[in-house]
C-alpha cells in the first residue's frame, strides 16, 4: 500500500488498489463473468481476451474522461456504448488480421467485449466523474485484476482439461484429461472456488439479501 | 433461401443442446445477480424473451439489407449495439404511455437488458450462420427461452437451499450460485445428441 501511495500519488494508490484487490471487478462486483467463463478454456484465448478488454478500457477511460465535460447526462449510456464499439472493432480487425487462429477459436465473444460489464460498470462509476490521469490508473487497475482472474481460471482448467499449459505438455503422462474441466459446467465450477477463495481472503461482504 | 437445418431443429436444439446461458455462458452478470429470488428471475426472463426477439429482427433486416449490400460489415458491431439500446429506449416508452402496469412490473429489468450480452450475441450468432429471417425469429425466441428456463430453474434451486443449507461466508451470493448454474449445466449435458445444428 506504502508503495502504492508513492507511486501514484495518495489518490492514486487507493484507486490502484480497489482494482486489483478490495474492488475486485470479477470477484467483488462480479461483473465481466461471460467472459471469464466463456473462453477461459485455453490460457491462450484468456490472454488474447484480457488483452482486447484492457486494451479498450484504457482506451475508454482516456475518451470518455477527456468528454466528460461536454457529454451531457441524458446521452451518456449511448456515448460509452459507441466509444466502447469503436474500441472492439479495433481489436476485431487487429486479432483478425495477425491472430487468426486466436481470432477463430473465439468467435463471436470478441464483439461481446462490448457488453462486458467491467468497462460500461467503471464508465459510468468512475471515468464519467475523474480526471483523465486516474481514470487511466483505475483502467489499468481493473484490468490487471481482469486479466489474473482469467488467468487463474484458464490454468487451472487447461491443466486439469488437456494436461497441458499454452499448449505445452505439463501433466504427467498417465494423467487422464478431465473433460468436465474443458465444458460449461467445469468453468462455473472453477470460477465459483474461485470467487470463494478470493471472497474469504478478501473478506468481502456478501451481497445484500443473499 | 438458405438451406439449413429445420425450424424445429433450431427452436429445440436453441432451449436445451444449445442453451445459450448454460453451453454458451452468455448474459452471465444479470444472471447471477438476478437468480437469488425466483420472481425477478422470470420477471427477467420475460423481459429477455421479448427484447431478444424483437432486435434480431430489426437487426437481421438492417445487416442483410443495407449492411451486406453496401460492404460496411465493419461497423457492424456499432450498429447492433446502437439498435439494442434504441429498441430498448423505444420499447420502453411504448409500455409507459399504453401498458403502465406492464412497465412496471418489468422495472428495472429493462434498461438492463441493454448490457445483458445475450442480446448482443443472438443477433452475432445469426449473422455468422448465416440464417434466413424465419430461421433467425425461431432461434432468437428460442434462445432466450432457454435463459428463461436457465436462470429460472437456478432461482428456484438457490432459493430452497438458502431455506435448508448453512452457506460459508465467502460462497453466499454469485459464488454459490455459480456452483448450482455449473450442477444445472452438467445435467443439460444430458441433452446432448438429442438434435444438433451447426
Amino acid at each position: 500500500m506504502a508503495l502504492l501511495k508513492k507511486m501514484f500519488g495518495a489518490r492514486g494508490g487507493k484507486v490502484f488498489k480497489n482494482g486489483i484487490w478490495s474492488d475486485h471487478p470479477v470477484c467483488a462486483t462480479t461483473l465481466g463473468i461471460c467472459s471469464a467463463l466463456a473462453i477461459t478454456n485455453k490460457v491462450e484465448n484468456a490472454i488474447a481476451m484480457s488483452a482486447g478488454v484492457v486494451f479498450v478500457l484504457v482506451l475508454t477511460a482516456i475518451i470518455i474522461s477527456s468528454l466528460r465535460k461536454w457529454v451531457p447526462g441524458r446521452v451518456r449510456i449511448i456515448t460509452y456504448m459507441i466509444t466502447i464499439a469503436s474500441g472492439v472493432i479495433i481489436v476485431d480487425q487487429v486479432l483478425k488480421a495477425f491472430f487468426p487462429t486466436i481470432s477463430e477459436a473465439m468467435g463471436p465473444y470478441v464483439g461481446l467485449i462490448i457488453t462486458n460489464c467491467i468497462i460500461m460498470g467503471r464508465a459510468e462509476a468512475f471515468f464519467i466523474q475523474n480526471r483523465t490521469y486516474n481514470s487511466v490508473l483505475d483502467a489499468i487497475a481493473n484490468g490487471i485484476g481482469y486479466t489474473y482472474a482469467l488467468l487463474a481460471v484458464a490454468v487451472v482448467r487447461e491443466v486439469l482439461a488437456f494436461g497441458t499449459l499454452l499448449g505445452f505438455r505439463v501433466m504427467p503422462g498417465i494423467w487422464q484429461n478431465w473433460a468436465v474441466m474443458a465444458m460449461p459446467a467445469g468453468a462455473f465450477f472453477v470460477l465459483g472456488t474461485f470467487l470463494w477463495i478470493t471472497r474469504t481472503l478478501a473478506d468481502i461482504e456478501p451481497p445484500p439479501g443473499a | 433461401m438458405s438451406e439449413g437445418p429445420s425450424l424445429l431443429t433450431i427452436f429445440v436444439a436453441a432451449i436445451f443442446t444449445h442453451n445459450v446461458a448454460l453451453t454458451y455462458l452468455l448474459g452471465m452478470c444479470p444472471f447471477i445477480a438476478l437468480a437469488r429470488s425466483l420472481k425477478t428471475a422470470f420477471g427477467m426472463g420475460v423481459a429477455v424473451v421479448f427484447v431478444v426477439a424483437l432486435t434480431s429482427s430489426v437487426n437481421w433486416c438492417i445487416y442483410k439489407l443495407i449492411l451486406e449490400p453496401a460492404g460496411a460489415q465493419i461497423i457492424t458491431y456499432i450498429v447492433f449495439i446502437v439498435v439494442i439500446a434504441a429498441s430498448v429506449q423505444l420499447v420502453e416508452m411504448i409500455m409507459e404511455r399504453f401498458f403502465p402496469a406492464l412497465q412496471a412490473a418489468f422495472g428495472i429489468f429493462l434498461p438492463l437488458i441493454t448490457v445483458n450480452c445475450t442480446v448482443l450475441a443472438i443477433s452475432l450468432f445469426m449473422m455468422l450462420r448465416q440464417y434466413t429471417f424465419v430461421q433467425t425469429v425461431f432461434f432468437s425466441i428460442g434462445s432466450a427461452s432457454g435463459f428463461w428456463l436457465a436462470i429460472v430453474l437456478v432461482a428456484a434451486i438457490y432459493e430452497k437451499l438458502t431455506l435448508i443449507g448453512d452457506i460459508p461466508k465467502g460462497l453466499k451470493g454469485p459464488g454459490i450460485i455459480m456452483i448450482i448454474t455449473g450442477i444445472v449445466a452438467l445435467a443439460f449435458m444430458g441433452f446432448q445428441g438429442m438434435v444438433a445444428i451447426q
